[in-house]
């Protein structure tokens, strides 16, 4: 029981990071712009954060610790919405090929963040090593007393805020896209941007704001996976760069429903958790057994095409740039 | 009648018909000088060198010493090669983003027959065996996505990409195995003292092989694009599979055959990569190079030739820009910064070469009637 108690739990904080990440791609993809940078923001949004905390953490005698959570959501924030401008600047004003821009932002972004973070790590002295004790607890609070609920306490309430900020932004974005008429504006986009744009949507106002928008919600996931996952310290051996990957691969997995991202985010942490839990592995079958999430993602992309609903496609003009002069 | 002048919007974007050749790379030279500058800007921001050393420095970096060039010849020659895989795919319109994992599982072919084929073929005989199991692996690697994208329409971009997490993975799982010393949870140098499967030097230079092998390539895909009929085949899939449904071209072969010999031609960089260069495996053997030639062969406009040219210039900034951060005990990531915003500079221009921008009238002389 511990055992599973201590494997769901670590399915749980593994999932949040790539929950974040996937609901603001699903949010993003609604309006047709794929964007694969996802890794670059998430590696933007947890470096922004650290450095904000940093510096508050440094000059601060005694961080309170709502302000380290202000000053740490406020930089992820503003961090990935800049990325996600840059990315809607070169991808909707200058119609870039949104494959190829994602993955150079990716090269930018995570060589921007490893620098600063190795940087961060310089200046912290010491062991080398950047440390936010004070921020990083104050994100891992738990719900007080969840203890004394046994084992639901501790499957379902000994988490920080972060995770059910994640749910709660999940469904907050299935309700706006399905049941709002500006998140119909936003697929019709998606779908059909001449269309929307005779129907007098400005399709332009709409991508840049839902890839801004998109761009923020993912940058939390990388807040979320330096201040909880990594307990608030900086590595730069790239694992936010594979965890960014996933998150592109849940918006599949999901078929671009957020509320379905939630149950997916925690089986792919169960997943790749598994091999830890799994008695008898040697170190060589441990790698083998850590392909799961990704085979599993495979065979889903394959189920869908298979399948061929109309209800698990795609939104239509994903990846296409929009320019009205072009029938 | 009353003009709406204050609601026209100040720049008007329409595409640009023909462009000429010349005026197209006068544009991404501009592009290049501009991103170039700003790179030194940063570059000065953080270690406040004069701008024009910094690239005295890089070129140093790059070409110092006699080693130096051929290592930066060398890890041009691995950019071209996965360049040159990917060429045929992209030119179908299909996303292979799985390089990475291509050229993973074809070091780890390459690295198989180092171990398991010593002492039983001698040491010309197994080059040969390696290209072939690394192009065989490579090939492997690409057929899976094409057949499931040409079956069922799988969306190709993140196939290839979770195929390169399942190469990684069996990556760990063959360093595991293979790992020495015992506990180093690395491979090590394979056939050190041996030197069997390594590429043998020619007129005294160790990458000289390297070269040969992708030059021999970058023709051969060269025309294999233009003046084949497979290669005719391709563009037309890429531009519209109605049109090549249409004038009987079997689409679902094509789209298999050219990824195997995208795949494939990516595994030869993977035997490149562990026989001619590491002479060992493991999961940076690819080095996120499988995602930086995509924009290489993105901005060749998949031309083998000028592929050659953005290869060098994306070495050239690498290899540069870790001379500076060794030297003014900066991290290396600095060279992956500077790298990005060059690529920004280069994508961002491609739209001046396709749109035109006029200015609003009221700020341009001519008065319209």
């Amino acid at each position: 029981m511990t055992q599973f108690i201590s494997l769901f739990q670590a399915s749980i904080v593994f999932g949040t990071v790539i929950l974040f990440g996937a609901v603001g791609e699903i949010l993003t993809e609604k309006s047709g712009n794929l964007n694969l940078g996802v890794p670059g923001i998430m590696y933007l949004g947890s470096i922004a954060s650290l450095i904000g905390v940093f510096y508050y953490e440094r000059y601060v005698e005694n961080p309170i610790p709502i302000v380290c959570i202000l000053i740490a959501l406020v930089c992820a924030v503003i961090a990935s919405m800049l990325g996600g401008l840059l990315f809607s600047f070169m991808t909707i004003t200058l119609r870039c090929n949104q494959n190829v821009m994602g993955l150079a932002f990716n090269i930018f972004a995570g060589g921007f963040a490893n620098f600063y973070g190795g940087s961060l790590n310089k200046l912290a002295g010491g062991v080398g090593q950047i440390n936010v004790l004070a921020t990083s607890a104050a994100f891992r609070t738990k719900i007080p007393n969840y203890r004394s609920l046994g084992p639901i306490g501790e499957l379902f309430f000994s988490y920080g805020f972060l995770v059910y900020l994640a749910i709660f932004l999940a469904f907050a974005v299935s309700w706006f896209l399905n049941r709002t008429s500006v998140g119909l504006n936003l697929r019709s986009v998606g779908e059909n941007p001449a269309t929307a744009d005779a129907a007098g949507i400005n399709v332009t106002k709409y991508k840049y704001l839902s890839t801004c928008v998109g761009a923020a919600i993912s940058g939390l996931g990388g807040l979320y996976y330096v201040m909880d996952y990594m307990k608030g310290t900086w590595d730069s051996d790239g694992s936010i760069e594979g965890l960014g990957w996933l998150a592109v691969a849940l918006v599949i997995f999901a078929s671009w429903k957020a509320p379905r991202a939630i149950w997916g985010s925690y089986l792919f942490g169960m997943l790749s958790w598994a091999y830890f839990y799994i008695p008898g592995l040697t170190r060589s079958s441990q790698e083998i057994f850590k392909m799961l999430p990704y085979i599993v993602t495979v065979l889903v992309l394959i189920f869908v095409a298979y399948q061929h609903k109309p209800d698990n496609q795609p939104p239509n003009a994903l990846g296409l740039p929009y320019f009205r002069e072009e029938r | 009648m009353k003009k709406h002048d204050h609601k026209e919007p100040l720049f008007r974007i329409s595409k640009s018909g023909y462009v000429p050749l010349q005026k197209a790379w006068a544009i991404r030279m501009v592009a290049l000088l501009l991103a170039l500058i700003v790179s030194a800007l940063i570059i000065f921001s953080i270690v406040k060198l004069n701008p024009i050393k910094v690239y005295g420095t890089m070129f140093q970096g790059a070409f110092g010493t006699n080693k130096r060039m051929w290592v930066t010849i060398r890890d041009t020659m691995m950019l071209l090669c996965i360049g040159l895989g990917l060429a045929p795919a992209f030119k179908m319109r299909f996303w292979n983003i799985g390089a990475e994992g291509q050229v993973l599982v074809g070091g780890i072919a390459s690295a198989a027959c180092m171990i398991y084929l010593r002492d039983k073929v001698s040491s010309t005989a197994v080059l040969p065996i390696m290209f072939v199991c690394s192009m065989l692996a490579g090939a492997v690697w690409g057929f899976i996505p094409g057949f499931f994208k040409a079956k069922y329409g799988t969306n190709e971009t993140l196939f290839t990409l979770m195929m390169n997490y399942i190469a990684i993975q069996l990556t760990s799982y063959f360093v595991a195995l293979w790992e020495n010393p015992y506990g180093s949870n690395t491979v090590g140098v394979i056939n050190s003292r041996s030197k069997f499967g390594w590429f043998p030097p020619i007129f005294g230079q160790m990458y000289v092989l390297n070269v040969i092998i992708v030059l021999v390539l970058v023709v051969t895909i060269y025309v294999y694009l233009n003046y084949s009929k497979q290669g005719f085949e391709i563009a037309v899939v890429g531009d519209s599979e109605n049109t090549a449904r249409y004038c009987g071209i079997d689409v679902k072969r094509v789209i298999i055959r050219t990824m195997v010999i995208s795949g494939a031609i990516c595994g030869i960089a993977g035997f490149l990569a562990v026989a001619g260069a590491g002479h060992t495996i493991s999961v940076s053997t690819a080095g996120g190079r499988g995602f930086t030639t995509i924009i290489v062969a993105w901005m060749a406009k998949f031309n083998s030739f000028v592929m050659v040219l953005f290869s060098a210039l994306l070495v050239f900034l690498e290899k540069g820009a870790m001379e500076i951060a060794s030297r003014y005990q900066l991290s290396d990531y600095v060279s992956s910064m500077v790298t990005g915003i060059i690529l920004f500079f280069i994508l961002g221009s491609e739209f001046f070469i396709n749109f035109k921008v006029t200015l609003r009238k009221r700020f341009s002389k001519e008065v319209s009637q």
